[in-house]
């Protein structure tokens, strides 16, 4: 380990490439806790948001017709703005509304800036989902419903079992590419100071002046994320292959 | 419990028609595919119902069940009203099983979980209850061996016996075949009405709709024959075949026979 600091110190000496985390003690915690931070944000937004596509896909078959329009125009609100403007009237505009407690000398929102970037993030990207999932739903053939009818199925019964199972198999490979999207568009949660890896990145670069070395090390860090990720799905793809079908 | 509690409230008992179809008329849109159809069925009797494409045969079972419903007249199953709004479905399909024309097994599953599925999910029973039932139902439908394969992995005339073993673990008064051979190689239909004809002579009420004139011969107990959403004849199999008096029967049965 000592080697392995010493080998970038004297880099940094010699070349003027700083990685400043990679021989520091006190840096490379910080990065260590942005990364921890980061990959609890995108754990966290993603369920969130697969949990809002699957409740608004069944909701989007509702029969009620006030239900329908308020899946539509959420769609609408959070599919076309910026998530970056999102994620600041989370925090700014609707935590303000909230109320609040006595911290100690100041008052404070009962969800902090990670619980708004989950919220908002998980919004944002299950926005998309409801429509993917509602693509893969289309795909299940109206007899197979009726099938599960004629058993005795209710609407929401047969949503789980049935359907939901089926259309997620079909629309796995969009949904991967969303969740690719998240994953990275969580670097926005910097804007309010959710201390994940990009903001961690530029406090270690304001304090070390090592910009390009912290970029570099930013784009490792979510390639590698993405690829986990990928890999991930993949396998999960080929472990839910129906033998025979498709 | 009181005979009125074991059929949820509806005050039938066995010497009524347990299927009682009154004056059906249906429409989808402008087009009435039934115009006024009336039949009853009674317990452990086989009817076959036959006519030519458009005829309104399928959708009068499908009608039977609520998966269509119907503008006008009554239809009784065990006393429940199924041209109710206030229907219990859930009642209704408990009584009736349905098996289809394409199987519709779900996919996703294998040919037990296909059986097991609907009794644990619906009436909630125990896990281990369930798969017993439904290890004797794969052996009625001479699948053993088959329980782990999945729809895909299955022929056609296998799939449609899974169905019918689907349907049967929901334990159902009434079953419904909607044309459940045509969509099957004349080799793997034999195997198929074989299953259905040892359940009708368990004594299981069967509603058929058919193309398959030697079985409606051999296992009906009456037969409707419906065109253009009307009954034009019905009668016990030997006089519905030998003594047609229609000249719509006659021309059709002329052609297929």
């Amino acid at each position: 380990m000592e080697f392995f600091a010493d080998y970038f110190r004297e880099m940094y000496d010699n070349t003027g490439w700083n990685f400043v985390f990679l021989y520091e003690q006190y840096e490379y915690d910080r990065v260590l806790e942005g990364m921890w931070v980061s990959i609890k944000l995108i754990v966290a937004s993603l369920i969130f948001s697969l949990v809002v596509g699957f409740v608004g896909a069944w909701a989007q078959g509702a029969n009620s017709k006030i239900v329908r329009n308020v899946i539509a125009g959420y769609i609408q609100v959070f599919r076309n703005t910026p998530p970056f403007v999102q994620i600041l009237f989370f925090y700014f505009v609707i935590g303000n509304l909230l109320p609040t407690y006595d911290a100690g000398g100041y008052q404070a929102g009962y969800i902090d800036s990670f619980g708004w970037a989950v919220i908002s993030l998980g919004f944002f990207a299950g926005s998309f989902n409801v429509e993917i999932f509602r693509s893969g739903i289309e795909a299940v053939p109206e007899s197979t419903c009726e099938a599960a009818e004629a058993l005795g199925y209710s609407r929401l019964m047969s949503y789980v079992h049935v359907i939901f199972p089926l259309a997620f198999r079909v629309c796995l490979p969009a949904l991967n590419n969303n969740l690719v999207n998240l994953l990275k568009t969580t670097t926005l949660a910097y804007g309010i100071a959710v201390p994940e890896m990009m903001y961690t990145a530029n406090q270690i670069w304001s304090d070390n002046v090592n910009v390009p070395e912290m970029m570099l090390f930013l784009f490792f860090f979510y390639v590698g994320l993405v690829a986990i990720l990928v890999y991930g799905m993949h396998k999960w793809e080929i472990k839910m292959k129906i033998p025979g079908y498709g | 419990m009181s005979d009125t509690d074991s059929n949820g409230g509806t005050g039938w008992t066995p010497d009524q028609p347990m299927v009682s179809i009154k004056d059906v008329h249906k429409s989808f849109g402008e087009l009435e595919v039934l115009k006024g159809i009336s039949m009853d069925i009674m317990k452990g009797e086989c009817i076959c119902i036959i006519g030519p494409s458009g005829s309104g045969k399928s959708t009068l079972i499908r009608c039977v069940n609520a998966l269509n419903d119907i503008q006008q007249g009554s239809i009784l199953v065990e006393g429940l009203e199924v041209n109710d709004p206030d229907l219990n479905k859930l009642e209704l399909r408990k009584k009736v099983g349905m098996v289809f024309q394409q199987y519709n097994l779900f996919p996703h599953k294998t040919a037990i979980q296909n059986i097991m599925m609907a009794p644990m999910h619906v009436l909630k029973k125990e896990k281990n209850e369930v798969e017993a039932l439904a290890r004797e139902l794969v052996k009625k439908v001479r699948l053993e061996g088959k329980e782990n394969s999945y729809p895909g992995e299955l022929s056609g005339g296998q799939q449609q016996r899974v169905a019918i073993a689907r349907s049967l673990a929901m334990t159902p008064d009434v079953m419904l075949f909607d044309e459940v051979t045509a969509a099957l190689d004349p080799e793997t239909v034999k195997e198929v009405l074989t299953t259905i004809q040892d359940l009708a002579e368990e004594g299981m009420t069967c509603i058929l709709v058919t193309h398959e004139m030697g079985f409606a011969r051999e296992v009906a107990n009456h037969i409707y024959f419906t065109d253009r959403g009307v009954i034009v004849e019905h009668g016990t199999p030997s006089t519905f075949f030998d003594e047609a008096k229609d000249p719509r029967t006659q021309e059709f049965l002329s052609q297929i026979l």
